[in-house]
């Protein structure tokens, strides 16, 4: 005691608090300082000044609006001067032959004048050689394609405003109301709507354009079977198919989960250091786990799908290969954990090694097992969208062929709305399995759980 | 009380419960387990049956493709330096795009659990708005975000930032509300009482309790924003998997690229999981001591 009395000294413990500030207080400058200098390089090594310009508004206009509305194109043929309706301008958004939306009065005959109104006073026809726009406020637009001429737009007089644009070959007018374009071998009308259109229903069935009720009225009349059948094979919205791939990212999550499990656990027992007593198998065993959690999922998934193609399965085993490595870590430091005492008791009654793995070791690691099984299976559907993405399977391949297209972005709406109701489904699901399934898991345990950062790995 | 009193239970007859039960239970189990099993079986048939190619077939070439790629990085095994060299600036992109999008994610993460934790929140009423923010940009696969970025800002390392950072703000946004929930609230209340701001109460109050966890959540998702950004290259958002799908569609003649890129994924991610699970080691066992 009087070593310690002599050493510390008032002024001596005084120099050391200062010493001890000043560092803090440089800490907490240099820090932050730090990391500004680190966001400064990231700015500039991404570029982010250029960023600016390279954004496309348009694309973000096109983007917005497409996911809230939808078009309806009125297309002239100017070769034959026939007239098609349809949505989007897709052929399955077609209105048959001689069909159309109420806003359309198609021409009678060879000769006739179809008449596109698209309100307010705008209306668009299409005669037999000449086509017209009434603007109100601004004046009537001709415009008359010819082969051998381009097309021959007759303006009101004064300056052509700057929402119409006039070249040789082209006329286009944005309004409010709608669009048209002519050029030398078609006349396009665009009305704008919103909502999505033909979910439901597309235009070949008999129910599209119904309403709730009279569709209820129907089904409980005995259509039920007919009026899910044009539902399901909506050829638009080709909601069959989005509900396989749901099910296939769901299915790849729930195989690759389980099926990693299944093999992590048996190899986990030789990775644990009071169950396997073969030091060089349990090294083996280690780096193989090693090997797994390292080659990452994208370099597993880009491998699986040369030897098993584009798919389910593949993701599948992506998923498993790589949880294989991170579950056999988990489960074999959680076996390291178990109590023997259990164990013990359970030999002392005369059990054999098998009885004494069910009854002495296994219910112990029970709820570690199946509480990051049920983690994962919520995580690894996420990653089953992003492999699906990448090998071609389930929801994720529907959403990038809906983005490549860069015009179906109602579609793409849909489907991210789809995801993320699905990811939070198994949120959910799998929170309630745990509450369930692990009755021990209170608040109490799951602190301690985490504050073990080393057997907590993070999805 | 009287029924036993009446008829005590003899030894055979709690047998007979206790086998009885038992019984019982082994069923249910055994169902359970077939159920599963059957469950699993289907499950695997429909993959099988709805990929390109079955599982039988592709078994047996499991390893065609990584061997067809480590024999031609043999043969050119005089090139792997410079293709390592060549490659290690994509690495770095990556290796930038997880770590800003981890430090974003944080900052927005912190932010977000301070604002939906009961007693630290101020505006107690909005906590569910700011858990269901939380909760949908957790949801939101990387993947879409970054691709409908793609669209609107060109490829490039920022849309797969972006993506990234928004799960984790959501991701770590969770975790760190739960690690909030344990921290002590009487420094705040201390703070309050001498008139510190709301912002001074979090940051001198909150913040050093639960620093050390934070840091050891941030890293651990630093591995894993690794892993996220290098498969957000592959579908077009630069670093290394934008090379590595490069090397691979240019097919054989390049395997030695593809090789090199992914032994440089490899010995990162190996790194990085050895170097934050060292840290985190020491932060949490310190923060203990």
């Amino acid at each position: 005691m009087t070593i310690l009395e002599a050493e510390l000294t008032p002024a001596s413990l005084k120099q050391d608090m200062e010493r001890l500030f000043l560092k803090k207080k440089l800490m907490g400058f240099a820090l932050p300082a730090l990391i500004l200098a680190y966001m400064t390089y990231v700015f500039f090594a991404f570029d982010m000044p250029g960023l600016w310009q390279r954004v496309s508004w348009q694309n973000a206009q096109t983007l917005v609006s497409d996911t809230y509305s939808y078009k309806t194109h009125v297309t002239r043929d100017n070769r034959d001067a026939s007239v098609s309706v349809a949505i989007e301008g897709e052929r399955k958004g077609a209105y048959p032959e001689g069909q159309s939306p109420d806003w359309v009065t198609l021409a009678a005959g060879a000769e006739g004048e179809t008449v596109i109104d698209l309100e307010n006073g705008h209306l668009v026809r299409f005669g037999s050689d000449s086509i017209e726009y009434d603007i109100p406020g601004y004046g009537l637009v001709r415009a008359t394609p010819t082969r051998a001429k381009g097309v021959q737009a007759e303006l009101p007089a004064g300056d052509v405003p700057e929402w119409i644009s006039v070249s040789k070959n082209r006329l286009a007018i944005t309004t409010d109301a709608g669009r048209l374009t002519v050029t030398r071998n078609r006349a396009e009308v665009f009305r704008y709507f919103t909502g999505w259109e033909l979910f439901f229903f597309t235009l070949d069935s008999p129910y599209h354009g119904m309403g709730l009720g009279e569709v209820m009225t129907r089904a409980a009349t005995g259509e039920a079977g007919a009026i899910f059948h044009d539902f399901w094979n909506n050829k638009m919205w080709r909601h069959q198919d989005v509900a396989w791939a749901i099910a296939e990212t769901l299915l790849m999550a729930f195989l690759g989960t389980i099926g990693a499990g299944i093999f992590a656990l048996p190899l986990a027992f030789i990775a644990a250091r009071n169950f396997s007593p073969f030091g060089p198998l349990r090294f083996v065993v280690r780096r193989f786990f090693d090997f797994l959690r390292g080659v990452d999922s994208l370099i597993w998934t880009v491998v699986l799908a040369r030897a098993f193609g584009p798919g389910p399965l593949t993701g599948a085993l992506a998923i498993l290969v790589t949880d294989t490595g991170t579950f056999g870590k988990i489960f074999s430091e959680a076996l390291e954990n178990v109590d023997e005492k259990q164990i013990e008791g359970v030999s002392s009654t005369g059990a054999k090694p098998a009885q004494r793995y069910r009854f002495g070791v296994i219910p112990q690691i029970t709820p570690v097992l199946l509480s990051q099984l049920l983690y994962f299976l919520e995580s690894n559907t996420r990653s089953a969208t992003i492999i699906g993405a990448i090998t071609g399977g389930g929801i994720g391949l529907l959403l990038t062929q809906a983005i490549i297209t860069q015009k179906d972005w109602e579609e793409v709406a849909y489907y991210i709305v789809l995801i993320i109701l699905m990811v939070m489904m198994m949120d959910w699901l799998s929170g309630w399995l745990r509450r369930r399934l692990i009755k021990g898991e209170t608040g109490k345990s799951k602190r301690k759980a985490r504050a073990d950062g080393k057997a907590f790995l993070l999805p | 009380m009287a029924d036993l009193t009446a008829a005590p239970l003899t030894t055979a007859d709690i047998r007979a419960q206790y086998s009885e039960m038992t019984r019982r239970k082994r069923l249910y189990g055994g169902i359970i387990l077939v159920v599963f099993v059957a469950l699993m079986m289907a499950g695997f048939r429909t993959a099988d049956g709805r990929n390109a190619g079955s599982f039988y077939d592709g078994i047996t070439h499991v390893f065609d493709y990584p061997s067809e790629v480590l024999a031609e990085a043999s043969e050119k095994a005089a090139e792997l330096p410079g293709h390592l060299v060549n490659f290690f600036p994509a690495l770095i992109e990556t290796l930038n795009i997880a770590a800003a999008s981890t430090l974003v994610g944080v900052v927005f993460g912190t932010l977000l659990s301070l604002l939906s934790t009961r007693g630290m929140a101020p505006w107690p009423r909005l906590i569910p708005l700011f858990r269901r923010i939380m909760d949908i940009s957790r949801a939101i696969p990387e993947i879409v975000i970054a691709l409908v970025l793609i669209f609107l800002l060109g490829g490039g390392p920022v849309p797969a930032m972006i993506a990234i950072a928004i799960h984790t703000a959501g991701a770590l946004g969770k975790l760190f509300s739960e690690v909030n929930e344990n921290a002590s609230l009487k420094p705040v209340e201390g703070l309050e009482s001498v008139g510190g701001s709301w912002g001074q109460r979090m940051w001198l109050g909150v913040i050093p309790q639960v620093g050390p966890n934070y840091v050891s959540y941030a890293l651990l998702r630093f591995e894993i924003n690794i892993r996220a950004s290098a498969i957000l290259g592959f579908v077009g958002a630069g670093g290394i998997g934008y090379e590595l799908k490069n090397a691979m569609s240019w097919g054989q003649g390049r395997y030695d690229e593809a090789a090199a890129i992914f032994l440089l994924l490899f010995i990162t991610i190996v790194v990085v999981d050895q170097i934050s699970s060292g840290m985190r080691d020491r932060l949490i066992n310190g923060a203990k001591a």
